[in-house]
């Protein structure tokens, strides 16, 4: 670098010299740059006095700057800036502006909701939302269900009760279906297949008639399962024991198997191991009673199949 | 001092770097230490301490959550922001992680925060999805965790691990006066859980009177990790406290 020679003649170096003739220049920063690292000084003192920012012991400067906001209890606070207290002023603004839905359905009786335009509109954008981050993991995107896992709400099968009150108390409570093992009977492997058969029979699947009937009378007998599932094997909504005369099966996979030995097979397993795995989780320590609220009308009218009776 | 002294003396050159880079460091952080309300006190109304250190076997699911990577997916902070509030609930609090060494707060999210996910899905669900997400949420990238409902726990170092734990302030107990004042600060029933000589016992005990993983024969590496699940972020109850509680502490 030649120039770099001629011009370390005129500009200042910083005194070093290595290998006898390198030098180090010491130019003047650009204008610039050195006036936007004023600016930051600047801005930083300002900063300091505006919002937290020295410790002092066990406390630290607040600065000048404030947030008012109301909880959710409706007390006005005032107190020094932070991402805390902005969040709050955030969420009460949300509030605000989504009050007048929530209001309007809080205050319109279920069977109503779906008949306004504009408040079915929202729940079903706010219920999607709300189904999406909390109830798709297990009864799945749509609401269709999972087999041997949990229900399909868009059907009208319910295993609880489709009513909106019903429907509610499942949300905000949870549910958790038990049956014991063989019924809590004391049963051998013939009378399981009997049993099985006949559970079969009352929907109109292929059996072996023969031993339907002897499941007829264990099941009304012996068996005790009309205690739960009564004595027309339509189940009992308040103990979510299932209906074992329709096609709708949510433990036994009846229907994907493509022969009559299977079927037996998948109900006998259900009989005799008995349920305890279908837990759905209780939301209302989860969810306002708002949201809750907006679920329930968005699986009953949304989903489809809430039933009014 | 003469600057060409400094550049020519490597050592001196290099204590002095790292003292000037960390101003910043020491400015931001050592304060925190002092500064009351860096980590909330969270009490019940009865004084007793709402936030506790893991038990045995949750403390075991812990490690396995470190082993496996999960933390590369999941971040266990739920930020004051009103997106995160709506989605995954109350932000979370340095007291909710003051037992935790290291913290598994994240800085990557492929899948969703988890700092309050216990509770949210059953036990049975938790075993299902960690051995095959896609089985519940087709659309998952979540790898398979097979082995874990297969692999026993290996329980024989759990106390090891608990004083270990000790060191960094884990108020585990070793003797009679740390567990009484353990009863005082948590309860009876978090302190028999906190008490090192019981370790190996609480943890054999919890997993089978807890089914985590639907077999309370054995105590495997998946009763571990959905304990340690189902209790992150249950610890505080929101609903005893306003929603702004926590304001006052910053
Ligand atoms: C951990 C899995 C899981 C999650 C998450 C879950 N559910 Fe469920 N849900 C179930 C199971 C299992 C049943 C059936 C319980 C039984 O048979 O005893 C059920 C039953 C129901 C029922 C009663 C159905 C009937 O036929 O009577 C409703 C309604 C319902 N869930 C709605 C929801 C809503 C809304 C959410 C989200 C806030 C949700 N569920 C989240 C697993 C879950
Ligand atoms: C203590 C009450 C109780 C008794 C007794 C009982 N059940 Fe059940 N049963 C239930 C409940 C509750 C469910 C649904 C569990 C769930 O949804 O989590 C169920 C489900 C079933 C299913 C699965 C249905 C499906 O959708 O896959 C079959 C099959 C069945 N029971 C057959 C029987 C037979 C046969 C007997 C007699 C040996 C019997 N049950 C005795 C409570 C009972
Ligand atoms: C490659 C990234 C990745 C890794 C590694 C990973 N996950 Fe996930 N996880 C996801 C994604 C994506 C989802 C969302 C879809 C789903 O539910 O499967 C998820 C969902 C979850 C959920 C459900 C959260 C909710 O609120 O619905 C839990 C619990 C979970 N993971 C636990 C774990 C555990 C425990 C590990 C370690 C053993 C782990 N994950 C490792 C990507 C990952």
């Amino acid at each position: 670098m030649s120039q770099g020679n001629s011009q370390s003649s005129k500009v200042q170096t910083t005194g070093h010299v290595w290998d006898g003739d390198l030098q180090e220049l010491n130019n003047p920063l650009p204008a610039w740059w050195l006036w936007a690292f004023y600016a930051t000084i600047i801005f930083s003192v300002v900063y300091w006095v505006a919002y937290p920012a020295w410790p002092l012991g066990k406390g630290f400067t607040t600065g000048i700057a404030t947030i008012t906001y109301k909880n959710d209890k409706g007390v006005e606070k005032t107190t020094h800036w932070s991402t805390r207290a902005l969040l709050m002023k955030d969420l009460q603004d949300a509030r605000e502006k989504q009050k007048p839905y929530f209001d309007k359905v809080a205050a319109t009786p279920y069977e109503q909701i779906s008949k306004d335009p504009e408040l079915s509109n929202f729940v079903a954008s706010a219920g999607k939302v709300l189904f999406s981050d909390n109830c798709a993991a297990c009864h799945q995107s749509g609401g269709q269900g999972k087999m041997a896992f949990a229900p399909n709400l868009t059907d009208d099968d319910w295993i609880y009760g489709g009513t909106h009150d019903k429907i509610q108390a499942s949300i905000a409570n949870g549910r958790h279906g038990i049956m014991p093992a063989k019924g809590g009977a004391d049963l051998n492997e013939g009378e399981i297949e009997s049993l099985a058969n006949y559970v079969l029979s009352l929907s109109g699947e292929p059996m072996d008639a023969a031993k339907a009937k002897a499941g007829d009378e264990l099941f009304h007998g012996k068996a005790t399962c009309l205690a739960c599932h009564g004595a027309d094997g339509k189940g009992n909504k308040d103990i979510g024991s299932a209906n074992l005369t329709d096609k709708i099966w949510l433990w036994a996979d009846v229907p994907a198997q493509d022969s009559a030995d299977k079927k037996v097979a998948v109900v006998k397993a259900v009989i005799t191991s008995g349920l305890n795995k279908g837990v759905m989780p209780a939301w209302n320590s989860r969810l306002s009673a708002d949201q809750i609220k907006l679920l329930t009308v968005y699986v009953h009218d949304v989903l489809g199949g809430g039933s009014n009776k | 001092m003469d600057h060409g002294k400094i550049e020519k003396n490597l050592g001196l050159m290099l204590v002095l770097t790292m003292f000037a880079i960390s101003i910043g460091g020491l400015v931001e952080i050592v304060p925190l230490f002092f500064i009351k309300g860096t980590v909330e006190d969270v009490r019940n109304a009865d004084g007793i301490k709402m936030v506790r250190p893991y038990s045995p076997l949750e403390q075991r699911g812990r490690d396995i959550y470190v082993r496996e990577g999960c933390y590369l997916c999941h971040s266990q902070m739920i930020r004051p922001f009103r997106d995160e509030s709506m989605r995954y609930g109350h932000y979370s609090l340095a007291a909710e992680s003051q037992y935790d060494h290291p913290f598994q707060w994240g800085s990557k999210r492929t899948g969703p925060d988890l700092a309050r996910v216990g509770k949210k899905y059953s036990n049975e669900w938790q075993v299902q999805h960690l051995i095959a997400p896609r089985s519940m949420v087709p659309e998952s990238v979540m790898p398979n965790y097979p082995w874990l409902l297969t692999t026993a726990l290996d329980t024989s170092d759990v106390a090891d691990r608990m004083t270990a734990l000790r060191v960094t302030g884990v108020p585990y107990s070793v003797n009679k006066a740390e567990f009484d004042n353990n009863v005082k600060e948590f309860g009876a029933d978090v302190a028999k859980q906190l008490h090192i000589p019981d370790a190996q016992k609480n943890l054999i005990e919890q997993a089978q009177t807890g089914k985590y993983d639907g077999n309370a024969a054995d105590v495997t590496e998946m009763d571990a990790l959905v304990a340690y699940l189902q209790v992150l972020g249950t610890m505080v109850d929101f609903s005893k406290l306003d929603n702004d509680n926590f304001v006052k502490f910053r």
